[in-house]
């Protein structure tokens, strides 16, 4: 079942940057689906524009179709803060907000105008373990956030996306400031994941990409090059340039 | 290539050196010539006023034509117009802040607004005191009062208020909205749970370092709510009131034969006054910076 069905979708910045062309793709549910290739070649303002952060930006022409639920993501009349509480995104950097453990988790809750104190509690703890947290963190809760470990602080990112039970996680090199050991963490949470959410997911690298690949799209100075099964495109890619950026990276 | 033996780290010629030291020698010397005079003048003025300074001093109502007895109308007068200043100009001053930092877009009339303010904080403070006169003590005819002057006040704090506070929210890191964003915030709720909160210490600085300036300030409250004397305390914002800066005006140069000791003795109050404002801006900066988490 496809969860985003993304038509013709063309983004650009008020630089006059054309970030990404024409893409067409379809995101299957429960599955991990990796976009990679060299950078700049638009995988963030395609993540960024599926639950509309692009608007952030001022003066962004976004164009095409982006369906979810039948309804066109990017259409004037939706309802994005709605949107951004199905489609959960976690950046490069891990970002706690200035304030406790807890309180980065029960953040978006509370946002929806939760204050049941249990509600809020029972949400936080299921968070933390889906994300691998509690057993590290349950005795220190009201701990500033960023006294925790940047993989920590990472897998807290997740935590908060997930307490508001999101469709789609959408995760832009989510490893990219972190260790091997913090690294392997966050893969393996992913593969557990992926039975709930459907993820999105910018690698950090080739390798990770081929890791945690169920299906796998090729971007290249903006435009979707190659998009397939991971395992086809790991191991016979159709076109000579997503072989290239391949072999090219593993030496 | 050999391995030459271990070298010890060049810092510098002897000449480099000597001019380096020179160069810090007449840093130093410029920094005490900056502070000594205000050294001196803290220490003159607490060494003349201290004596005066007494229960009955601080407490009491002037006598004797002003000549002995207590400051308490002038002390309660300069609380009064402080406290009535941040009425007005700390939420009026924190809310453009906020419009401006948060929400108006980046264009012409924005940066207009941002100059006119940046030069509102140079007007020379008797401009602010003649412009209150006609709008609020004759126009909407408050009349000579604490109100009008508090006002006149708000209105000469505002810009430093908009300018510190807009500073402080600006430099509240961008991820953190962005973030908040993503998790479903409303930019408002952003504001509000986040960056507002992150900002408040530097808002806290530039508010305080305001309201200091306001309490000194003799030429705004001059014709619009200072007394010469009043023999009790105002009871209503409608009444006039004494103050501390137009006090010592008044005592210095209207009034013959007046004892230099209450003169030394009210200055020391007022420098007190604002000192141990600016004392409590400093604790907050300083706390605020040590659990900043960015
Ligand atoms: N806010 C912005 N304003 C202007 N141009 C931008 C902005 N963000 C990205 N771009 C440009 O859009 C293009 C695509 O950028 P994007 O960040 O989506 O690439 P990416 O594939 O995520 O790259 P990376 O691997 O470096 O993260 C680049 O040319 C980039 O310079
Ligand atoms: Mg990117």
């Amino acid at each position: 079942m496809d969860t985003f069905q993304i038509e013709h979708l063309s983004v650009t910045y008020s630089d006059g940057t054309e970030s990404l062309r024409d893409i067409n793709l379809a995101v299957q549910a429960n599955q991990v689906t990796v976009l990679f290739g060299p950078a700049g070649g638009g995988k963030s303002t395609l993540l960024r524009s599926l639950n509309r952060l692009n608007d952030l930006d001022l003066g962004v022409k976004v164009s095409g179709r982006v369906i979810f639920h039948d309804q066109d993501v990017l259409a004037a009349t939706t309802d994005v803060i709605a949107l951004r509480r199905k489609v959960g995104i976690v950046f490069a950097r891990p970002t706690p907000l200035p304030l406790t453990i807890y309180q980065n988790i029960s953040y978006g809750l509370e946002l929806t105008g939760e204050k049941r104190k249990q509600q809020l509690d029972q949400a936080v703890e299921a968070a933390l373990r889906q994300a691998d947290l509690w057993e590290e963190v349950s005795d220190r809760l009201n701990d500033p956030a960023n006294s925790l470990s940047g993989g920590q602080q990472q897998r807290l990112c997740i935590a908060r996306v997930l307490a508001l039970q999101p469709e789609v996680i959408l995760l832009d090199e989510p490893t990219s400031a972190l260790d091997p050991i913090s690294t392997a963490k966050i893969e393996s949470s992913l593969k557990q994941l992926k039975q709930d959410y459907t993820i999105i997911l910018a690698p950090h690298n080739t390798q990770q990409a081929a890791r945690a690949a169920d299906f796998a799209a090729f971007f290249l100075q903006g435009e979707l090059i190659e998009y397939g099964p991971g395992k086809e495109i790991f191991t016979h890619p159709k076109d000579k340039r997503t072989l290239e950026y391949i072999e090219g990276r593993y030496g | 290539m050999n391995l030459a033996k271990p070298r010890k780290l060049v810092v510098g010629t002897k000449a480099n050196l000597r001019s380096e030291r020179l160069g810090f020698a007449a840093l130093t010397l410029v920094t005490l010539l900056t502070v000594a005079p205000i050294v001196l003048i803290v220490g003159y003025i607490l060494v003349k006023g201290l004596p005066a300074i007494s229960w009955e001093f601080l407490t009491g109502f002037p006598k004797n034509g002003m000549r002995s007895g207590g400051i308490l109308p002038a002390i309660i007068g300069t609380l009064y117009l402080t406290l009535g200043t941040a009425v007005f100009s700390i939420p009026l001053g924190v809310a453009a802040a906020i419009y401006i930092a948060e929400y108006a877009p980046d264009n012409r009339w924005t940066r207009l607004i941002r100059i006119a303010i940046i030069n509102l904080a140079g007007i020379p403070s008797v401009v602010y005191g003649l412009f209150g006169f006609g709008l609020f003590v004759i126009f909407l005819r408050f009349g000579t009062s604490i109100l009008a002057a508090s006002l006149t006040l708000a209105i000469m704090t505002l810009p430093v208020i908009i300018s510190t506070a807009e500073e402080a929210l600006r430099a509240v890191p961008s991820s953190f909205r962005v973030v908040s964003v993503s998790l479903g915030g409303t930019r408002w709720q952003t504001v509000w749970r986040v960056v507002l909160p992150q900002a408040v210490p530097g808002i806290l600085t530039g508010v305080i370092l305001g309201l200091e300036r306001a309490a000194g300030e003799t030429a705004p409250i001059l014709f619009t709510g200072a007394a010469f004397f009043l023999p009790r305390l105002p009871n209503s914002p409608f009444d006039a009131t004494m103050a501390l800066p137009y006090h010592i005006f008044v005592i210095s140069t209207q009034v013959p034969g007046m004892p230099l000791q209450i003169q030394y003795g009210t200055v020391l109050v007022l420098l007190a006054f604002v000192l141990g404002m600016n004392l409590i801006a400093s604790v907050i900066r300083s706390r605020a910076r040590a659990r900043r988490q960015w």
